[in-house]
């Protein structure tokens, strides 16, 4: 009784008789989507968080999908547009996509290179507020070179030019319905916004701010016996251990998004039978950032956490021997089995995927090794006091280490206060909401930007496959400061020349396995130093009901990429 | 209707033979023989006493983690078990208890007071009646959440450097709670007020002389006590519930400081793997809250002259 | 009465005022942002341009202003459009009070909660009343009877176990082991026959009884109190001795002279409904007002907690003036200069 059992006995017979991948378009019934957090919007390009962009995958294309393991397809365009098939031009400032011919609005309307051309400018113009605007880094202009090929320029070579347009954060919008909201108007076109007319397999039906939004099959959807499911609901709301348990225990819904649980609690949820929990490894990585700038509190604000061309390093953490130890202290998988279960690995690397990109020179801080710790310490002059915290020249190693709130890195924070306890380094802890910490508002001291602290800790990643403009955060020029509002993506003020010339010359390579040599030096120099101490490789963790088929959990777009695919 | 001044007590016969007793006496010798008063002063005593003797009693670190003996039930070693990460839920029950008795009784005695005072003016004297309540009606108004964060904001890095990293937040916190909770209180004293200050004896009282500040304090305050101490129950709970919520936004103390319902909530989701988590925590607010209750239920009926030695 | 009701509604407009002016200000301070829940992969650049495009690079007092006009002015408008079907104005061109997450007019996001805050914190509310009344005079009148002590046991722990406790106790019975009633509530959910109304009443019933217990413990001590104050005045004596039945000395006499800390605790209560319950909202995802409120706040939806708070504090004042009118009824000596 708990689901719409009106629309399931209508299709119980039709699936009798088509089970399986055959299905017609819509004889599974209804599907049942739970995410913590409520959808705020269905326009990716004006989203609050991942969860609108997974929202508006139901209904809105991209160009391009990256799949389960990486790679491209080919969604609303005929293939992938390369430098041998003429797609990308020689000079790589610019790639010509050739739209499919086949794919209709679901209003009707075909599309055209005309609607691809108009969601450029749409999230381009500098009044929108758009927040996919660095998918379009570099773009010069867009062109509708007939109605169904389109031209993306670029001001620069663009080595790796496929960042408008692939992936579900910036997918394409008609341009019939947002014409007249383009620039300022895009805030108050709310019915635009809540109800987008899509290529995507759904379409909106009801949508309610932050709670839940109905969907019916897309009767136009390009392939003609999909989506299976005639009906769906995206409800929001709670947290993360009931959602699995609606999945996992109560079975009430088909698909749970992030979940983020206690590993026991979790596999106690998934011991009820009525589903199974899933992990699908990505790039994000929790590391903890190392200040290289003095954060003491007695600084003014005109000193405090600024790197000031390297004339004011932190008091100890400027000591590479301290941060080495530290890493050292660390024993990686007790954090796996104490918050993430199977989904963390431990890990050495900033940059742990995709393969190519991967360093196999980092394997010290796999193991603990508290002994040799102690001696780095000891060696560097490091001396326990009485009080059994290490002390050099009146220097104590007394750290404070913050986070935002979440009970995984509160039960991490403890752990790892505890460990660096056996090498006589004292730690204090402190948690603060996320919408602070990640805030960066720059009234505020407690912005992970600012960093007031000594050392903290948070996951980043990068979206897609290219990990060139994530490697590029760690440059001299992106150290925040006053001078740059603080907008700099360089937390840990780190400032080496070699990194900075290994930043442009990736900028120059096209070639992938030259590409790969300069990342993974790239990311042997932050790890090998230490500027950031990587921690665990976090994968994503969804479930699903068993009786749900066709889930291919995707960790490099959005979850919903293949929603049209699933089926009972 | 004939209303009878509530206090000084009337003397009976019995008391006259007594007359060195002094009032406070009386109120002593009728909460003693009040069975839940005497009963509630005791288990609150005990839970006191326990969470002040904690490191004597189980010499366990509540911090300390050890990931080899995590989920476990009841044994010698961990008389309530161990927590998800290993920690012993007893010495983490009796740490909290320090700091949310602390917190409970302080916020609640703070915004007793507060409470109390606005109440009575607002009642008594009606020129401060508008602003007073108006007063109230702002703070009543007042987001918490925000308030909070704003307050985090501006104090946290003064009274860290003032007092240290958990007196100072201790002293925000007791604060905060202490100052967003007086309104109920208030509001109630104020109604209750402003009946009385209309009954018999109070304009009596005006009649003789008698100076405004000993009618409240003779008159008016012992026949609000009643709801006072109502709220000054509810308030215990209210500081340690409120207290909970806070730290599950990550707003209250740091993270490696149980509070009762800090570890109530972190326990939430492991009732069914390891039920101590949530039954001891619960167990300790209930049995404090209840005591207290009982405390004063007996105090009221103590303190209330007609029901004395009836 | 009835001039002391109106001196009451002029000064309240002064005061809202000044709650709107602390409130935003307080807002302002307040160190989240609304680009704090986007992900990390979204350049510094790019939030800077969004904080832009929300308007946030606008000075202090010209967005306190904004919102005034949009807020008393272009709102208002806009309702009695809707209300009368005409047009005042250029009423496309006119700028409504907008959500910084939804991007859409706040007014409609709360008109959308209204349902289901009002099925479950509503009511809610009323069964708490109706449990706690009862049993707070049958506590006093019987005064250390075993159903004032089994009364006073149950309320204190009742509220002494907050909501995430009790709730997520009741899912795991009922929803998880027992599976007879739902854990989610569905707000999309229309009664329309006697089928979807047992639905309703099945998806109402924990959420309404876990904050029922809460509301009504705290209610009960306060109405248990303040009947023992009065069951012992010489009035009551007085009563009997007159012959009045025991009844009429315990509903007429006794009740109504008790209602007053009772009447204040319930009109401050009211308000409290449509600030919704954020625990138990978040519990079984009833995704009412208080949901709204908790979400914006986190997300530094200044707009939105901006109205919300307001029109709180509008009822705030609202019915604490009806309070204050009931008690002169319920105590007519008690009189408003």
């Amino acid at each position: 009784m708990l689901r719409k059992t009106g629309v399931i006995t209508a299709a119980v017979a039709t699936a009798m008789l088509s089970a399986g991948a055959l299905a017609q378009r819509g004889s599974a019934g209804h599907l049942n989507i739970l995410y913590w957090q409520a959808a705020s919007t269905v326009n990716p390009y004006l989203s609050g968080g991942t969860k609108d962009i997974e929202a508006g995958s139901m209904v809105l294309d991209p160009l391009v999908h990256y799949d389960e393991n990486g790679n491209m397809v080919p969604v609303l365009v005929e293939e992938i547009p390369t430098v041998e098939n003429g797609g990308v031009a020689s000079d790589l400032r610019s790639i010509t996509y050739r739209i499919r011919k086949d794919v209709q609005w679901s209003d009707g309307t075909p599309l055209t290179a005309h609607d691809v051309v108009f969601s450029g400018e749409y999230c381009l113009h500098p009044d929108a507020g758009c927040n996919a605007a660095s998918y379009f880094t570099d773009v010069t202009g867009f062109e509708a070179l007939d109605d169904h090929t389109v031209k993306i320029s670029f001001g620069v070579a663009k080595p790796f030019p496929y960042g408008p347009f692939v992936g579900s954060t910036s997918p394409i919008i008609q341009k019939a319905q947002f014409a007249d909201c383009m620039g300022a108007r895009a805030q108050e076109c709310t019915e635009q916004n809540f109800g987008p007319i899509g290529t995507g397999p759904f379409k909106v039906d009801e949508f309610r701010a932050n709670d839940v939004i109905t969907f019916s099959a897309n009767e136009r959807y390009r392939e003609a016996d999909k989506p299976a499911f005639a009906t769906a609901t995206f409800k929001g709301g709670g947290d993360a251990a009931s959602a699995a348990r609606a999945v996992l225990e109560t079975g009430e819904f088909d698909y749970a998004w992030n979940l983020q649980v206690e590993p026991e609690v979790l596999a106690q949820m998934a011991a009820a039978g009525k589903g199974k929990a899933s992990t699908a490894f990505g790039t994000w990585v929790e590391r903890l950032i190392v200040n290289q700038t003095n954060d003491d509190t007695g600084l003014g604000a005109d000193k405090r956490s600024l790197h000031l061309d390297g004339a004011n390093p932190h008091p100890f953490l400027s000591d590479p021997a301290v941060r080495r130890a530290l890493s050292l202290a660390i024993d990686r998988q007790i954090l796996v089995d104490a918050g993430y279960g199977v989904a963390g690995q431990p890990t050495c690397n900033i940059l742990p995927a995709p393969a190519v990109y991967v360093s196999a020179a980092n394997n010290e801080c796999l193991t603990q090794n508290v002994d040799e710790a102690n001696r780095i310490l000891d060696e560097a002059g490091w001396i326990r006091g009485d009080d059994g915290v290490r002390a050099k020249d009146g220097v104590r190693i007394s750290i404070l280490y913050q986070t935002s709130t979440n009970s995984v890195r509160q039960g991490t924070q403890a752990l790892v206060k505890q460990m660096w306890e056996q090498i006589g380094v004292e730690t204090e802890l402190r948690n603060i909401d996320a919408a602070v910490f990640f805030g960066g508002d720059p009234a505020s001291p407690d912005t992970y930007n600012k960093f007031y602290a000594d050392i903290q800790m948070y996951t980043n990643n990068f979206d897609g496959t290219d990990p060139e403009s994530y490697m590029a955060n760690w440059a001299c020029s992106e150290i925040p400061g006053p001078e740059n509002q603080w907008l700099g993506n360089n937390i840990q003020r780190q400032c080496v020349a070699e990194y900075d010339d290994l930043v442009a010359q990736m900028s120059q390579t096209a070639v992938l396995e030259e590409r790969a040599a300069l990342a993974k030096r790239m990311n042997d120099i932050i790890v090998q130093n230490h500027y950031m101490i990587p921690l665990i490789w976090r994968g994503s963790v969804i479930a699903y009901a068993n009786t749900l088929k066709g889930v291919r959990q995707n960790p490099w777009d959005s979850g919903l990429w293949n929603v049209a695919d699933w089926h009972r | 209707m004939t209303t009878t001044p509530v206090s000084p007590p009337a003397g009976n016969g019995l008391r006259e033979a007594h007359v060195h007793r002094s009032q406070w006496t009386d109120v002593w010798l009728a909460f003693r023989n009040h069975t839940g008063a005497v009963a509630g002063m005791v288990v609150f005593s005990i839970v006191a006493l326990a969470v002040l003797a904690g490191p004597w009693l189980h010499d366990v670190d509540p911090q300390y983690l050890d990931i080899r003996v995590k989920n476990q039930g009841p044994s010698l070693a961990h008389p309530m078990g161990t927590d998800n990460l290993g920690r012993d839920m007893f010495a983490q029950v009796l740490a909290g208890g320090r700091i949310s008795l602390a917190v409970g009784v302080t916020a609640m005695l703070l915004s007793l007071v507060v409470g109390t005072v606005v109440g009575v003016l607002a009642g008594y004297y009606h020129r401060l009646d508008g602003p007073l309540m108006r007063t109230t009606d702002l703070f009543l108004a007042l987001p918490l959440l925000p308030l909070l964060l704003v307050i985090i904001m501006l104090f946290r890095d003064t009274l860290r450097t003032a007092f240290g990293p958990e007196t100072g937040i201790f002293l925000l916190i007791v604060f905060v709670i202490g100052i967003t909770s007086w309104m109920q209180t208030a509001r109630i004293v104020r109604g209750d007020v402003l009946a009385i200050k209309e009954r018999e004896f109070v304009t009596a009282a005006h009649s003789t002389g008698t100076r405004e500040r000993r009618i409240i304090t003779r008159h008016v305050l012992p026949n609000v006590l009643s709801p006072i101490l109502v709220s000054a129950t509810l308030g215990i709970a209210n500081a340690i519930i409120t207290e909970s919520a806070l730290s599950f936004l990550g707003l209250g103390f740091p993270p490696d400081f149980p509070t009762w319902g800090r570890l109530l909530f972190d326990g939430v989701n492991f009732m069914t793997i390891t039920p101590a988590r949530v039954i001891w925590p619960g167990l300790a607010i209930s049995l404090t809250v209840l005591s207290v209750n009982y405390i004063g239920d007996g105090l009221r009926d103590a303190l209330d002259p007609r029901l004395r030695g009836a | 009465m009835i001039r002391f009701i109106i001196r009451r509604l002029l000064f309240a407009i002064p005061t809202l005022i000044a709650i709107s002016f602390i409130v935003f200000a307080l807002l302002d301070l307040a160190p989240n942002d609304p680009t704090g829940q986007l992900p990390l992969t979204i350049p510094p650049e790019v939030r800077a341009q969004i904080r832009e495009s929300l308007g946030l690079g606008q000075p202090f007092h010209v967005r306190y202003l904004k919102w005034m006009e949009q807020f008393f002015i272009n709102e208002p408008l806009n309702v009695v459009e809707q209300a009368f079907g005409v047009e005042i104005g250029d009423s496309s061109e006119r700028l409504r009070v907008r959500s910084w997450a939804t991007r859409s007019p706040v007014v409609d996001l709360i008109v959308e909660r209204m349902p289901q805050t009002l099925w479950v914190v509503g009511l809610s509310y009323v069964v708490g009343i109706l449990i706690a009344i009862p049993i707070g005079i049958v506590s006093a009148y019987r005064q250390y009877s075993w159903f004032d002590q089994v009364g006073t046991f149950v309320s204190m722990v009742g509220f002494s176990v907050p909501t995430f406790f009790t709730g997520l106790l009741a899912i795991l019975i009922f929803s998880v082991m027992l599976q007879w009633l739902p854990s989610i509530y569905d707000t999309t959910h229309e009664v329309t026959d006697l089928a979807s109304l047992w639905m309703q009443i099945k998806q109402l019933v924990m959420p309404v009884m876990v904050l029922a217990l809460f509301n009504a413990a705290q209610l009960s001590r306060f109405m248990r109190s303040a009947m023992l104050d009065n069951l012992n005045l010489d009035y009551v004596r007085t009563a009997r001795a007159k012959g009045s039945t025991e009844r009429a000395v315990l509903f007429i006499h006794v009740l109504r002279n008790s209602m007053i800390p009772v009447v204040t605790l319930i009109a401050l209560g009211i308000p409290t409904i449509f600030s919704g319950a954020i625990i138990t909202e978040q519990i079984f995802r009833v995704n009412g007002l208080g949901q709204l409120l908790i979400i914006a706040i986190q997300g530094a939806d200044i707009p939105l907690v901006q109205t919300l708070t307001f029109l709180f504090a509008i009822l705030i004042v609202g019915f604490n003036l009806v309070a204050d009118v009931l008690y002169g009824i319920l105590d007519p000596r008690i009189r408003y200069q």
